[in-house]
């Protein structure tokens, strides 16, 4: 895990948009292949990733599915 | 580690309706990011239009009132007469600001009413199914353009910031996008600035937001996004298109 | 109080004020751009005060609206294409149950029409003219007098109601001036409405709305509305009479009709004919329970309005068959005279045998 930051991202929330897969700067958001309650596949984040917390993510999040924590 | 991103105060914990990668949730939040830091979720009131965005009273926690399509510069005019302590907004749509409320939209920054206008540009009509609006693109498909929008029949994407701009009640304007991180934040700045226009008693004030509609626009979310950079921003360019009020970009 | 000589279109202004009108927001169109002028004469430089010449009729209902929504007394007027323009924003007030005054100093139509007094905008004021099931209440002011003072009841009636109210005028009674007594002088302050929207302070926020996408939501919106209007057809109701305890034709008038009809009755009664008066007041609630209790005694009804028949709908109906009525109207801004309306009196009378 990365001991500059990580995410949490609601699973339930996510509407499966992609967006924050295409801007994360260090790629460590992905797509879940599992589906969620409403039918949409939501990201994932990569804890093995090298997260800043730099919160691109979650300003880019149009569910603000997404909580930010940095060291 | 301590959480450095966290939903906004006055954003309802709701789910949003909107469809993924929709532009309007991420205004809504960058909006009430913005209450919270200028202290206005008490002072606030909100009038969003008919259209997708009808809801945004669920999301909202501010006073917030229903209007008639396209009506909603003269509802803020009226609500700021009445009680000129409000910070009033209207949260408009292509065709509810540009189209149908046209006549109210201008004579509102005409008068220089102190209310401020968040005018949502997605080139479509969303919630009625994907026609044309005033702002749609030359050759744009819409289900009302099904040739694509032709200069003879349908005539041209309508700039009507820059119309608002003549009048010299207007005192702000600018057209942001909300389609990247970097264009997201300036947003959020622009739509500080407007309210702070509106606090200091300048004048009307108008923020342009180039929004994404995955839906209507028959693309994917990240499709939409950049179908803003590549094609939409060369009709309509983004950045300052009026300002004389004489102050600093809030920081 | 003393009185003054004034136009009706002004003594309108002068009550609104005087009622604690805060706001008003009005567009030119003759025969009440004098209401107009003199709220920008009078309204807009008084302190807590707004006036705006708006961008159309359109504009101003929904200032209306705003300032209603903000806990204000608003009013606007127009003469009756522009209170077509206004029906969507009626409908809104109505539906969000928010307090404002609307004044319609009719002219002839449809169309641009003329701009001489008519009463042809009834059904519209009466049946709730714009779109969806709800009502205002209309008052029908015949006198300079009946115009200040039913403006200053129709600030009350909105708020205790919370519903839009339109006085029918016309364009005659703004023009003509008579005396006029100011009965009230205007509020240092009024209280704020409790649903008024002035920012979530101290309390949680509030919403302003109909849209639903539940039906059954929007089904009991409607009752309640029509509960509240239920309420108001048995408070509110209200009417005048003249001369009808011993009438054997009773004449159906309102506004400046009765006017004029009142000049016709006073000459039938001097020729010795029965003829008596009712003269609604408030036109919704239409006075229903009263026609029922006159034609007990009296069997012929002369509806007399200025337009092709509106009114008389009402009066049939409420007899339910159990009355005679004939009509007399006449359109397009055309006043008639009391002789005149004399004449079809008395005609009526003898053919109907009346003794």
């Amino acid at each position: 895990m990365s001991t500059k930051g990580y995410i949490e991202i609601d699973q339930e929330l996510c509407k499966g948009c992609e967006i924050c897969i295409h801007f994360c700067p260090k790629h460590a958001i992905s797509q879940s292949n599992k589906v969620n309650a409403s039918g949409y596949p939501p990201a994932s984040f990569d804890t093995s990733g090298e997260c800043t917390g730099c919160a691109i993510c979650a300003v880019v999040c149009p569910e603000v599915a997404i909580e930010v924590y940095r060291a | 580690m301590e959480k450095v991103y966290t939903r906004p105060r006055s954003l309802k914990k709701v789910t949003f309706h909107y469809c993924p990668g929709c532009g309007h949730s991420i205004v809504h939040r960058i909006m009430c990011e913005v209450i919270d830091e200028m202290n206005l979720q008490e002072r606030a009131i909100g009038i969003p239009p008919p259209g997708c965005s009808v809801f945004a009273y669920h999301y909202f926690d501010v006073d917030m009132a229903e209007s008639a399509h396209g009506r909603g510069a003269a509802v803020a005019t009226g609500i700021k007469r009445a009680y000129p302590e409000a910070i009033v907004f209207t949260y408009q749509g292509d065709g509810d600001l540009a189209a149908i409320g046209t006549g109210e939209t201008i004579h509102a920054a005409n008068r220089g009413e102190r209310v401020t206008a968040i005018f949502i540009n997605n080139a479509v009509y969303g919630m009625t199914g994907g026609q044309m609006a005033p702002t749609t693109l030359l050759e744009q498909k819409t289900t009302t353009t099904p040739y694509g929008r032709d200069i003879k029949l349908e005539g041209y994407p309508i700039k009507i910031s820059e119309m608002l701009a003549l009048t010299k009640g207007a005192v702000y304007i600018e057209r942001t996008a909300v389609n990247s991180p970097a264009n997201i934040r300036k947003t959020k700045k622009a739509i500080h600035k407007a309210f702070q226009t509106q606090i200091d008693d300048l004048g009307f004030s108008l923020v342009e937001i180039l929004s994404p509609c995955p839906t209507n626009w028959r693309m994917t979310p990240l499709e939409a996004w950049q179908w803003i950079d590549k094609v939409m921003t060369k009709e309509y360019p983004l950045g300052v298109i009026k300002d004389v009020t004489g102050k600093e970009d809030a920081d | 109080m003393p009185k003054v000589l004034m136009t009706g279109n002004a003594a309108i202004g002068e009550a609104a004020i005087r009622a604690g009108c805060q706001c008003y927001f009005g567009y030119p169109i003759t025969p009440q751009n004098e209401l107009t002028e003199y709220m920008a004469a009078h309204l807009s430089r008084r302190k807590g005060c707004s006036f705006i010449q708006a961008e159309s009729e359109i504009a101003a209902i929904n200032m209306v609206y705003g300032a209603s929504v903000a806990g204000a007394r608003a009013m606007t007027s127009s003469s009756s294409p522009g209170i077509s323009l206004k029906q969507e924003g009626i409908s809104y007030l109505a539906a969000c149950e928010l307090p404002a005054v609307i004044v319609n100093m009719s002219r002839g139509g449809p169309g641009l029409g003329s701009i001489s007094a008519a009463q042809s905008d009834y059904f519209q004021a009466t049946r709730g003219g714009g779109h969806g099931d709800y009502r205002t209440i209309v008052l029908a002011p015949s006198s300079v007098q009946e115009l200040a003072d039913f403006t200053h009841s129709a600030f009350d009636l909105a708020d205790r109601y919370l519903i839009p109210v339109i006085i029918l005028g016309d364009g005659m009674l703004g023009q003509m001036m008579e005396p006029v007594e100011f009965k009230h002088e205007a509020p240092d302050e009024l209280p704020i409405r409790s649903r008024a929207l002035r920012g979530a302070k101290g309390r949680p926020s509030r919403i302003i709305k109909t849209f639903t996408s539940k039906p059954a939501e929007l089904e009991e919106i409607n009752w309640s509305l029509f509960r509240r209007y239920q309420l108001i057809k048995k408070q509110e109701t209200t009417y005048d009479t003249f001369m009808v305890e011993d009438a054997r034709l009773i004449v159906v008038a309102f506004g400046i009709a009765a006017r004029i009809a009142k000049g016709a009755i006073n000459t039938a009664r001097a020729n010795g004919l029965k003829v008596g008066m009712l003269r609604p007041i408030t036109l919704w609630p239409f006075p229903t329970e009263e026609v029922k209790e006159l034609a007990k005694n009296a069997k012929q009804y002369l509806v007399f309005e200025m337009n092709m028949g509106q009114m008389v709908e009402d009066v049939q109906l409420a007899l339910e068959g159990k009355g005679e009525v004939s009509f007399y109207g006449r359109p397009g801004g055309v006043i008639p005279t009391p002789s005149e309306v004399y004449k079809v009196i008395s005609r009526l009378y003898y053919q109907k045998g009346l003794k």
